[in-house]
Formats: C-alpha cells, structure tokens, sequence
C-alpha cells in the first residue's frame, strides 16, 4: 500500500520541482480539455505557451506580457512578504484601487498643467501612500483589536470597489465626458502619463517598478534584519518574540509594505495602460497576486518567473479565444488547473511517499 | 484639451468627409466580435453572438469570424482588438459601452481597419458607432407593467447610471404611471452588466420591499428565476429568455444586430464602408419586442401592441411632452418630443421617479 510519510525537514529538490511539475500536469489535463471541446490540443497549449513569445506576432504579444506581469510581479512581492511573516494581506485589490484613486486624483488635480517633473512623481508617491493606508485600516484593526485581517482586508476590496464607481461617476468624472462615467484619459495628458518608455516595448515606469521590487524584495529577505524577522516570525512566532521581534510593528510593516506596493501597482496602471479611472478599472490583479506569490514559492526570483507564466496563460490564453475558438472558460479552467496541480503537489515537499511491500497478515 | 478637440474634429470631419474603405482583396473578410460577457449570458452578449452567427451563415465562405469573450474594458479590450486587427481582421465590432476609448486608441494604430463601437459616442474615419433605441421598448413593458401590478411597486435592477440606462428608466417610469397613476418604481443600482448572484440578489431586496413587476437593465436570467420563484411578474432583457415564459415572462425587449452586422460586412466587402452614427429603434427591427404570453389580459396585450405599433411607426415618441424633470422644471411642453442629442447624454430622471441618480 501507499502510505505519506511526512519529511523531518521540507524538501528543497521538491519546492523547486513542484512549480515546474505543476506546469507539466496543467498541459496534459488542459490538453485532455481541449481535446474534448474538439480543438487540436497541441495546437492550443503552442498557442498559449509558444506563440506570444516566438510567434509571428510576438513583436507585440511581448511587449504585452510585459504589461500584464508588471502589475502581477509589484503586487506579489509585497503580498510574499507578509506572507513569509504569517500575515495574510488578501485584499491587495483594494489597495490597488485606492492607489489608483489617489494617484488619479492628484494627476487630475493639477490639469491641465504641463510640469511632469512635478506632478508624475506626486501621483506615484500619492498611489503608493493611497494603497498604504488602505492597508492600514486591516493593520491597525489586528494590531490594536485583534480583528482577522484576512476578512478585514478582503471586505475593503469591495468597500474600495464602490468608492472606485463613485469616483468615476462624481468626483472624477470627465468634465467633457457628456455625462457619461470615467475621469480624463490620463494618456492624453503629457504630464501625467505613464507612456511605454520605449514605443512598443510594453516596458513602462510600472514594470521597471517590478523589477526594482524585485532586487529590492530579495536584498531585504537575504541580508536584511527585517527581513529576518519576517522570516523567523513566520517559522515561529513565539521564537520571534523572544528575539525581540515586536509582533504588532511587524503586521504593520508588512500590510503596508504590500499595501503600498499595490497602490504604486494601481496607480502605474491607471496613468498607462487603462488610461482613466472607470467603473470597471479593476480586472482582478489583486487577487490573481496571490497565485503568483504562492507560484513563486513567496521568492522574489520565483514570483518574476510566476508572474511571467501567468501573464502567458493570460495571454495566449486569449490568443487561443480569438483564434481557435476556445471557450473563455475553458481557459479559466486551464488556469484553475494550474493552482490546483500546484497545491496538489506541494504534498511532495512535505511528505515522502512510501510504498510498503509487505502485504498485510 | 486640445487631444480632446482634434477628437472632436476628427468625429466632426467623419461626417462630412466620409472614409471609403479600399477594395478587398480575393480571401474572405474577415470580421472580429469583442464581448464583455459570456456568449452563454441569454443576454446582451448572446444577442450580439447571434448577430455574429447570422453573419457567417448569411455569407458563408465569403467571410471568417472570430470572437473574444468575457474581455474586460480597458487595457485587456485593447489587447484583444489590436489582437484580431493584427491577425487580418478587416471589421471590428466592440460590444461595450466601455471599449470606447480603446477601440479609438486601437483604430488610430490601424487606419486600414474598420470599427464598429456599439453604444458609445466617440467616431474616427475608420470608428462607427451604433445603438439601438431599447427606450422605445421599455415604453412597452412600462405599460404593460402599470397594468400588471397589484401592489403598485415596480422595481428596477439598473447596471450604471449611464445615460442609456437613465433612457429606460424614464421610459418605463412614464409609461408605467400612464397606465397606473398610483404606481412607485424603485430603482436598486447594481454596478454589473453581468453578474447572477448580484443581479438575483437585486431582484429579492426589490421582491422584499413588495414590488410585484420587476425590469431589468442587466444581461443574465438570474432576475427572471428570482422572480419564477417568488411567483412575481419579470420582462426578457436583450434577448427573449423565452425559457421563462409565460411566467414570469410576460414579454421582453430583444436587440436584433443580424441585419445591421450583415450590412456592415457587406459594405467591407463591397468597399463602400463610412464611419457613421446608427441609432435604430423598433421601426427599421432593431429593437423587437418579445411575445406577449397569455399572462397578460387581452386588452392590455391589445394596448401594448398598439403601442408598440405607433412608435414604430413613427406616429408616437416615446419622450412626449407634458414632462417635468424630477426636480419639478418643465422639459418638454405639451405634444413636444425630446431631440436626440438630450436622450444622448440623458443624466436626469423625470418627475415623480423617487431616489436620486448615483454619483
């Protein structure tokens, strides 16, 4: 028989293994898919992981899984963060939005005034701070009522949601817009557009943020106290406390560093490449970071790679739509898959299977 | 501004200076549908899936079509256009109010395509826009309605407060109160075109508060089963949803984008395409009105006919004076009918509609 048999310490071989593993056994259940909807399933999976990078129009689909990971990428490492520390931010859409808002509002303020040294580099400090104090409100409720910041959190999503609509139909509404909802479009106004800082490179200020976030998301893990500390505090919270760890300023630290990071996250999308604060600016990136800071094994260096993957599966996932007729949610259920097969196999790095030969008496 | 003001222009110039598109080649045309929902809503996005449906079976080979669904506006809704338009697309259709701003970002990086945008107001030499007039309809189930009530509360599920949006309400707030002067409509505020657990939720909290006919301005049939199941009166919205007559469905708006999609593809073809702006209504069949079931007494059925026959027609306007803003200041004198360039950009309600318009 089978049986688990938990490892003494989790396996390192298997942490790194499963991602990859996980990619493999999506392709082949995602093929068996696509296979019964009737479509070629090597041509699907070509066209959703070979196309947007090496296909005929990969000149554009590149610049575009820039676009779409650059966000991914910015809010991930800040969620990872917490993470590590036992502090489960799961409402970086909220921060999102808010950083959006704010950083919007500030741009907005200032039209039509041409004196971008000024006013993008308000707008980004004002997005970073909006989603910083969104994140605030979860921290301060733990830290001094010991609410759940899981339900706080993720219950600002939609509190953000409904002033994000307000907004676009009040306060921030075009003025030449003939009554209809959304602000100005941020990328017709010089001074505060995040354009592609080479044309059709899809890189702009958000995803150089990204990579920043990165180095930086990996230089505080490794080298610094901090980080440290949110590395012991989440191995063990009580060898953290005798380590002189303060507990309360940590949940701080961490819901506001990712906080921020989404803010700064929301605001490079609204000024780039949404343009204008909308009812329905946000598309999900918050919740999607999840997935990619757990894909990444909450590693900076793996959350980029996870990042890239998921902003592929988006991609060519929308490719394969247009071009071979493959259902929306078919695609959804491919990337559903790939949370699925992950969560599955990180049994492996846990446990060891062992398979008993003796049969039973 | 100024961005704003050559928009401006460029829409202006598309009027007088129209953009013949150049002949087509020998393969088929090949024509691109962005959607912002599911195509199995039984909805908005079905009915457009319809149109494309029509298309491909009305030109067979001459034509290659492809689709995107459930494409959210924004960033993502430039992807998928320029996505086709890269992939030879020679027509795009973009199904959402808010796909306006990228489809004129995408149609200015592709001069040589077309686009059509659907309810939106921005037009280029190579940006259409088109809509329907769903308002006439919702004169016709606001009647119905005002007859069908027992309670004298009507409710309506409202997605945004859009000016297209305020239309209906005020279409079927007046049409309601001309068959029934006691009537109250209720308006709950959604923020969806598509999201059933929202939608039914919308539908009980108005079921709740003793509304007995409930209208919709959202894409699924969520309201529709809330309604069958409270035992209350419901319209079809965008597409017949026939699966719920004869209760709750009484009758329903249906938008039929088949001929007006055929048409467009066809001057691709035909190298005869001009930006234009089409507002069509009940009378050219662009808005149609779903069966009325036996639910309805014979005599109402009979009065909304006839209604509906008259604005088609022509001979009656939905927006006919005597009418009041909500704020008691007079719009429209007696006899006098609303110029299209107000119910455009509507962002008030009509006198006697309690609540105000969100913003």
């Amino acid at each position: 028989m089978i049986r688990l048999e938990r490892r003494p310490a989790p396996s390192r071989a298997w942490a790194w293994a499963t991602p990859l593993l996980a990619v493999l056994a999506t392709m082949v259940a995602g093929g068996l898919l696509f296979a019964f909807l009737g479509k070629d399933p090597l041509l699907v999976i070509r066209t959703i992981f070979w196309d947007p990078i090496l296909g005929e129009f990969a000149f554009y689909y590149r610049g575009q899984l820039l676009v779409k990971a650059g966000p991914l990428v910015l809010i991930a490492i800040g969620l990872s963060l917490g993470f590590r520390a036992g502090v489960w931010n799961i409402g970086a859409e909220g921060q999102y939005i808010m950083g959006a808002i704010c950083g919007a509002a500030v741009g907005l303020a200032f039209y039509p005034l041409e004196a971008r040294w000024l006013i993008f580099p308000m707008m980004v400090l004002a997005g970073g701070l909006g989603g910083f104090l969104w994140a605030m409100i979860p921290g301060i409720l733990r830290t001094r009522f010991n609410t759940n910041e899981i339900l706080v959190s993720l219950l600002l999503v939609y509190v953000a949601e409904q002033i994000l609509a307000w907004m676009a139909l009040g306060p921030l509404r075009s003025p030449d817009g003939a009554g209809f909802p959304g602000s100005r479009n941020l990328r017709h106004y010089d001074a505060a557009a995040n354009h592609e800082l080479i044309a059709g490179s899809g890189m702009h200020w958000g995803v150089v943020a990204a990579f920043i976030a990165v180095i930086l998301g990996h230089v505080l893990l490794s080298r610094h106290i901090l980080g440290f500390n949110i590395r012991l505090a989440g191995a063990s919270p009580r060898a953290a406390r005798f380590a002189g760890v303060n507990p309360g300023l940590l949940v701080l630290t961490c819901l506001g560093m990712s906080g921020a990071l989404a803010g700064f996250a929301g605001l490079f999308e609204v000024a780039g490449p949404a343009g204008q604060i909308n009812i329905d600016f946000n598309v999900g990136y918050g919740f999607t970071a999840i997935i990619v800071a757990f894909l990444g094994r909450l590693h900076p260096v793996g959350i980029l790679l996870a990042g890239f993957l998921m902003a592929l599966t988006y991609i060519g996932g929308e490719a394969a739509q247009a071009t071979l007729g493959v259902p929306a949610a078919a695609i959804q259920a491919f990337q559903g898959m790939l949370l699925f097969f992950l969560l599955a196999l990180d049994v492996m790095t846990n446990y060891r299977v062992r398979f008993d030969v003796r049969a039973r008496a | 501004m100024l961005k704003i003001i050559t928009l401006a222009a460029a829409a202006a110039m598309s009027a007088s200076l129209p953009a013949v598109g150049g002949s087509h080649g020998d393969g088929p045309v090949k024509a691109g549908f962005v959607y912002v929902g599911p195509i199995g809503d039984g909805g908005w996005t079905y009915e457009h899936h319809q149109g494309l449906l029509a298309v491909q079976e009305h030109f067979g080979d001459k034509v290659e079509t492809v689709y995107q669904e459930s494409v959210p506006e924004g960033a993502d809704a430039e992807r998928a256009m320029t996505q086709m338009a890269l992939q030879g697309a020679d027509i795009i259709f973009t199904t959402s109010f808010g796909y306006m701003d990228p489809t004129i970002n995408v149609a200015a990086k592709f001069p040589d395509v077309k686009f059509e945008h659907a309810t939106g107001y921005k037009r280029a030499d190579n940006v259409s826009t088109y809509s329907a007039r769903f308002y006439e309809g919702r004169a016709v189930q606001g009647h119905i309605a005002g007859k069908m009530t027992k309670t004298n509360k009507i409710g309506y599920i409202a997605s945004f407060p859009i000016p297209e949006v305020i239309r209906g309400i005020n279409s079927a707030y007046i049409h309601a109160k001309k068959a029934n002067p006691d009537v109250e409509m209720s308006v709950i505020w959604v923020y969806t075109w598509f999201d059933p657990p929202k939608e039914a939720d919308a539908a009980k909290a108005l079921i709740d508060n003793g509304v007995d006919v409930v209208l919709q301005h959202t894409d699924s049939t969520a309201p529709q089963a809330a309604a069958a199941e409270a035992g209350v009166i419901s319209f079809g919205q965008a597409s017949d949803m026939s699966e719920y007559a004869p209760l709750p469905r009484v009758s329903s708006i249906i938008d039929n984008w088949a001929p007006y999609y055929i048409a467009r593809v066809q001057a691709v073809m035909d190298g005869t395409w001009e930006s234009v702006d089409t507002w069509d209504g009940i009378g050219p069949g662009m808005v149609e009105i779903g069966e009325i079931t036996d639910a309805v007494p014979a005599d109402v059925k009979a009065e909304a006919e006839a209604l509906r026959d008259a604005i088609g027609s022509g001979e009656y306007h939905a927006f006919t004076g005597p009418l009041n803003k909500q704020d008691g200041s007079p719009w429209l004198a007696e006899g006098e009918t609303a110029d299209d360039g107000t119910l455009v950009g509507m962002n008030f309600y009509v006198e006697g509609i309690t609540g105000e318009i969100p913003n």
